[in-house]
């Protein structure tokens, strides 16, 4: 039976038909909906794990105990799980254990472009991509298998035009995989110095059999073109548009085993064409290994290491064709995106922003708190990097009287605590807000350990921030409704000029959730309205200027009552 | 045959997935090799986002690029023109006369273009413009826009309308089958 589907269902779908069990992630866009896809499977238990490293951590747990599972990640998300893949990948495994990490080339929604095959180099573990959602199907189920046959973890390279895309794809009879039993073997798996000293060579010697491996398998494949002119190495999505462009009119050699990478696969193919070019997004990983051997190729001389490529970029850099197009007349708007109107994080930084106060934010849709009109942030790095770097802040400033940390619910679940505990630990009279909307926003709405639900909806174990806040040594610890702006500036105020460290729990659900009931739209008064434009500081959606007075799109209000708290002729009202 | 390239692009929330969904779903019940191109995550945020349809009898890349388009399907007024350099020279576009404000313009940085389809057209653009939320209201929901707009491109995609609306029966969620099948044809006789 064929279906279409999304790369991401199709990776879930792999591992339903490998016979994988076990599935625990940190949700991260573009690679969210494997776990999500997957948890629809009975056969398979799913989970939300607070972070990477924990998800990891867990699902190499469940192939010790001898069932094959998997974790799934974003690119930046290999970072956190870094720590645990380089061990395991001297540990091996017991059952099949496999990683799907999904990069974001173009940076559709992420904080950096990083290339995660360096980790498979770094890690010394073979790293699978497909290059479309069939492939990602049958290399999700060829990862288990290379995983038990070389006693090593797996990468599985998703980026977002494979995730986020849809094909045909067949779908196979799902496969029960016996359960290995779990033998005791401490040399193996206690990597204290004695034992991984040991172990190194291992690796090393895994290393060579997955070369010869790379230089054989079915996977790294040559297409024989009509002209030996060109020869073309690519990957991934970067192969179907080459292909595009191509089709069978030049020699391709697609790679599917991102690494190892093979070795004489590559000096033969090199030697049948007479000009061998590269096309892979990214940084130049294949490229810099074909001149490590001394082969002539050519690849980001010609082709950028920043952004996506398409296949008219192809066609241009190596057909120089470009397709004609029009050329719009006007000056077309930016639309990026926003704060959804409702959302309980706007009052907050509205309050941040005319305040003045150095906001050092975090990964989540409160990121979003950074754009005009609000321009409330002042940096976002990484996941937790605001409650750690607002202690490192105040003590290079020597105050802590105009700044504060904001941070999402998942978000501090994931990597803010441990920053929270060094703020109670090491002493800074920091002012740490966390922004509480009950979900994990950006990512389509995914539960958390502080929702109380689990990833099926079943209620689970529910984390109480504010007794945790106290646990971790922070005793000012007081709850704000972000929709009441008075409220929300008081807090501020009183908790930067305590002599001790504190914490904000500005707390109201996401606007979006299902079982949030909505006021009634609110009406601007035209009689009453000045047109001061105050009510636009808020940069609502629902709110524009239409012939020189305010106006509220009724569709998109949800009667928050923000802005009816800017306005200071009382034009904004909740009747018709 | 050569490769159809469609694009669906409209603001963040406007219901782009299930218009895509469908044209997917109708193109693999034709027989053709189908790739569908979408967007998540952050740009879902109320900007602006594109989802790419291919169909054929080989299709490569799932995405669409400048001068590629043989229809653009706009659910925003200003999108249209945003996305107008990725249609084919002599292509068309489906619109939605509705406008949203972006950010820019509402924070007054810049104003809404009000010309936007008068310059497509000058162009040379094939413009069907339609107003889809009135009729989308008619159907029963304000969400319907996007099934009013695909019955506007099944006019001119040719194929039988009995064709979309087992498409529409195979790919909406049951509650709401009769109320996208009235948009549809609403959209396909405006």
């Amino acid at each position: 039976m064929k279906k279409l589907m999304l790369g991401n269902e199709a990776v879930a779908r792999g591992l339903l038909e490998a016979g994988c069990r076990v599935v625990s992630s940190y949700p991260g866009t573009p690679s969210t909906e494997i776990t999500e896809y997957a948890a629809k499977y009975d056969e398979i238990y799913c989970e939300w794990a607070p972070n990477e490293k924990v998800a990891t951590e867990v699902a190499f747990g469940a192939a010790l105990s001898g069932t094959r599972s998997a974790c799934c990640m974003k690119h930046v998300g290999l970072n956190v799980a870094a720590d645990p893949l380089f061990t395991i990948s001297y540990t091996g495994t017991n059952a099949g254990f496999v990683i799907c990490v999904a990069d974001d080339p173009g940076m559709h929604s992420s904080q950096n472009e990083q290339d995660s095959r360096h980790y498979a180099r770094a890690s010394k573990t073979p790293m699978l991509e497909p290059s479309d959602a069939s492939e990602a199907k049958e290399y999700a189920k060829l990862a288990f298998e290379l995983s038990e046959r070389y006693d090593t973890p797996v990468l599985l390279r998703m980026c977002t035009r494979i995730a986020h895309s849809q094909c045909s794809v067949e779908l196979c009879e799902p496969k029960q995989a016996e359960p290995r039993e779990y033998v005791k073997n401490p040399q193996k798996y206690i990597m204290a110095p004695a034992n991984a000293i040991k172990r190194h060579p291992v690796v090393e010697e895994r290393q060579q059999r997955l070369t010869d491996l790379a230089n054989s398998t079915e996977i790294n494949k040559v297409y024989k073109g009509e002209s030996r002119k060109l020869g073309i190495i690519t990957s991934g999505t970067c192969y179907q548009y080459a292909r595009e462009v191509f089709g069978d009119e030049a020699y391709i050699l697609k790679i599917g085993m991102a690494y190892p990478l093979p070795t004489t696969l590559i000096e033969d193919f090199s030697k049948e064409v007479e000009r061998v070019v590269v096309i892979e997004e990214l940084d130049p990983f294949i490229e810099e290994h074909c001149k490590a051997m001394g082969i002539k190729v050519e690849g980001k001389s010609l082709f950028p290491i920043v952004g996506e490529f398409s296949q008219s970029m192809v066609r241009e850099v190596l057909k120089g064709e470009a397709a004609g197009f029009i050329s719009s007349r006007d000056e077309i708007p930016g639309r990026p995106p926003v704060m959804c109107a409702g959302c309980p994080h706007r009052g907050l930084f509205y309050v941040l922003g005319k305040k003045k106060i150095t906001t050092l934010a975090d990964i989540g849709c409160y990121t979003l708190g950074f754009a005009p009109p609000l321009n409330a942030i002042d940096s976002v790095i990484c996941m937790g990097a605001s409650v750690s770097g607002l202690h490192g802040f105040n003590k290079g400033a020597g105050k802590a009287d105009k700044t504060v940390a904001v941070i999402g619910d998942s978000t501090f679940m994931h990597s803010g605590m441990t920053g929270l505990a060094n703020i109670a630990y090491n002493g800074t009279n920091s002012t740490v807000i966390i922004v509480d909307n009950s979900i994990t926003g950006m990512t389509g709405h995914q539960h958390n350990p502080t929702t109380g639900y689990n990833i099926k909806g079943e209620p689970a174990g529910k984390i109480d921030l504010e007794a945790l806040c106290h646990a971790l040594g922070i005793n000012r610890v007081r709850v704000v409704d972000p929709y009441d702006l008075k409220a929300v500036d008081t807090a501020i105020t009183e908790e930067l000029a305590a002599d001790e460290p504190s914490v904000i729990i500005s707390r109201r659900p996401c606007a979006l959730l299902k079982y949030v009931k909505h006021e009634k739209p609110l009406v601007v008064d035209e009689d009453k309205c000045r047109s001061c434009k105050a009510c636009m500081k808020i940069g609502c959606p629902a709110i524009s200027m239409k012939g020189g007075k305010a106006k509220i799109d009724e569709t998109l209000c949800v009667g928050c009552g923000v802005c009816k708290q800017l306005c200071h002729f009382s034009a904004i009202g909740g009747d018709k | 045959m050569m490769t159809t390239n469609i694009m669906i692009v409209g603001v963040g929330g406007q219901g782009s997935l299930l218009a895509s969904k469908l044209l997917g779903r109708l193109m693999m019940n034709e027989g053709y090799e189908v790739k569908v191109s979408e967007v998540h995550g952050m740009s879902q945020r109320g900007g602006s986002v594109v989802t790419y349809v291919r169909y054929g009898e080989k299709v490569y890349s799932p995405i669409i690029d400048k001068g590629e388009a043989d229809f653009i399907v706009s659910f925003e007024k200003l999108e249209a023109a945003r996305y107008a350099p990725y249609l084919k020279i002599g292509g068309a576009i489906v619109v939605n006369t509705q406008e949203i404000d972006p950010m820019p313009v509402i924070t007054g940085a810049t104003v809404y273009p009000e010309s936007v389809l008068d310059n497509l057209k000058a162009d040379g653009v094939n413009v069907y413009d339609i107003d889809a939320l009135t009729p989308a209201l008619e159907a029963g929901s304000s969400k319907a826009v996007n099934i009013v707009l695909m019955g506007k491109l099944a006019k001119l995609l040719g194929l039988p309308a009995e064709k979309w609306i087992q498409a529409i029966r195979e790919s909406v969620n049951p509650k709401f089958v009769e109320m996208n099948i009235k948009a549809f044809e609403l959209g396909y006789n405006a």
